[in-house]
């Protein structure tokens, strides 16, 4: 597995009137091709915040320290400039909410194939096609009339399917994922999760999936970054992390997850 | 004892399609649902977005009139019931909602908070009114000495924990739960739902328990009713719900519940 992503020593220190207040520390990780890391915390645990430092969209005010290394080309420190023509291309996101990520007054078509004109440039016709295959791609019937309905036209599952076609119109090596299930329906869940398999198999990409619940981190990584107030609490892979956690905070974890299959007494 | 019952309960609401032109049309939320709730047990009601499990918690708890169909509520009609009576219905069915601090005044002290059903139902407690707040935050797990703060300066569990001590000021003879513990951790989750369970182990109250979350509903329920477009598709013992279920759209909606790696999760189970 080589590694296409490496991040090393992350640390982000947001200012406060009582001094500087470090939200992630230290963190490293790798992401290889075709492999899903996981992270996974709790509300404050920094999991978020990592994923916005390493794209360089922190607020302003926010320092950050360390190493990320997409195919061993450093991406802190560069100029907002340089980081736009990586974000969207080489480096997607999909984030919880696609209604407020998605343009009201804007044709889901016209915002896919914008995002493809700003990285590959081209005719606004081709772009539209590259927009009609990205939606048959994520599974949305009829994509040629779909391509020119507005985001309020579609269901919330249909919705994150949009925005995950427009996060994979410029076939990017690493897909950023940050809850992109936790708003929907569980029955939409199992879908959308099966899709970004599905697709991660076909194209190869490298996939950073955040999010709180472990059951789905379960389902869909090859390794786990736990995390909390910041820390990285344990890194490693999934069977080892869900079958032999080394840190108690990951048991406790573990632990508090209801499950389903089990019998409990009342 | 049947606590409540609802009968053939329908609510239809008035929409108009996309264009402002468009003509009105009624969406039925809730759909010929019916439903018995016995004293001191938990009946869950589970359901997708869209379900109508909330509304038909709203209506439960009459704080919507349905469209047709009949609340009754310890042997007494309460469909449309007003003055006197709604305000006894009131004191009786305690609501706590999902959001812990969109509940909750941020201009009052949780001791106001707490005791405002108290001033509503014209009580005065006979050890005064902090004692009786303190008391209460006691009893949910949280130090009586911080009765003078705002809801702000709670973390979000401890904040559902000031919902539950508001509900429970009256005495409630059934605390109705819409996805009370959806917008928590999954640490602060469990310590809440097993707070819920103690007090009613204590007090003997019922719950119904809405929720989408298949897995906190197990935890926590004796009965269950799973909802899909407005009605009431299977209703049973929990463990012939999950174990045995009969509808389609349940062996659905079990089926699509992420699942932590039995493999695994076995392992660390045996190790520890």
């Amino acid at each position: 597995m080589s590694d296409l992503f490496v991040v090393e020593d992350l640390t982000v220190t947001f200012p406060t009137s009582r001094g500087p207040v470090d939200v992630v520390k230290n963190v490293s990780f790798t992401v290889g091709r075709d492999d899903t890391l996981g992270i996974v915390g709790e509300s404050g645990s920094g999991k978020s915040m990592t994923a916005l430092a390493v794209l360089g969209l922190l607020p302003r005010g926010a320092r950050t320290s360390g190493s990320v290394k997409l195919d061993g080309i450093e991406l802190l420190g560069k100029s907002e400039r340089d980081l736009r023509s990586v974000r969207g291309n080489a480096i997607s996101m999909v984030f919880q909410d696609p209604l407020s990520s998605l343009n009201p007054y804007y044709t889901v078509g016209l915002q896919i194939s914008e995002m493809y004109q700003t990285h590959r440039g081209g005719s606004r016709r081709s772009a539209r096609q590259v927009a009609i295959d990205a939606l048959d791609r994520v599974g949305i019937p009829d994509p040629a009339r779909r391509v020119d309905h507005y985001p309020h036209q579609f269901s919330g599952g249909q919705r994150q399917r949009v925005m995950i076609a427009m996060a994979l119109c410029c076939s990017p090596s690493l897909l950023i994922a940050d809850e992109p299930t936790t708003a929907l329906d569980v029955t939409v869940q199992a879908q959308i999760l099966e899709l970004l398999a599905e697709l991660q198999s076909t194209t190869g990409t490298g996939m950073i999936f955040i999010t709180h619940d472990l059951a789905v981190i379960s389902s869909i990584a090859q390794r786990v970054l736990v995390m909390r107030s910041g820390d990285p609490v344990e890194y490693g892979t999934a069977e080892q992390v869900f079958s032999a956690p080394r840190h108690e905070y990951t048991r406790m974890l573990l632990d508090a997850v209801p499950r389903i299959d089990d019998e409990v007494a009342l | 004892m049947t606590l409540m019952e609802i009968r053939g309960v329908t609510k239809q609401f008035v929409t108009r399609g996309e264009s402002m032109r468009a003509r009105k049309t009624t969406f039925t939320a809730v759909d010929d649902v019916s439903f018995e709730v016995e004293l001191g047990e938990t009946l869950a009601i589970v359901g997708e977005s869209g379900s109508g499990k909330s509304t038909t918690a709203r209506i439960a708890a009459r704080l919507l009139e349905p469209t047709s169909g009949t609340v009754v509520f310890d042997g007494q009609d309460v469909t449309r019931a007003r003055g006197r009576e709604l305000a006894r219905f009131r004191n009786d069915v305690q609501v706590v909602f999902q959001d812990p601090f969109s509940s909750l005044n941020p201009r009052y002290t949780v001791e106001r908070i707490i005791t405002a059903p108290l001033t509503y139902q014209g009580i005065t407690p006979p050890t005064g009114r902090r004692a009786f707040a303190q008391e209460l935050m006691e009893r949910v797990g949280l130090n009586p000495d911080h009765c003078r703060r705002y809801p702000a300066q709670f973390s979000g569990g401890q904040a559902q924990r000031i919902g539950i001590a508001r509900a429970l000021a009256v005495n409630p003879k059934l605390v109705i739960c819409d996805e009370a513990v959806s917008a928590l951790d999954v640490s602060i989750q469990a310590q809440v739902l097993d707070l819920l369970m103690r007090l009613q182990r204590e007090s003997g109250f019922s719950y119904i328990f809405i929720a989408h979350d298949l897995a906190v509903v197990r935890q926590i329920s004796q009965r269950v009713a799973v909802m899909n477009r407005g009605r009431i598709v299977e209703l049973g013992p929990r463990d012939q719900v999950f174990g045995d279920p009969q509808d389609e759209y349940t062996k659905t909606l079990l089926a699509a519940v992420p699942r932590i790696n039995p493999e695994w999760d076995a392992k660390r189970r045996q190790a520890q």
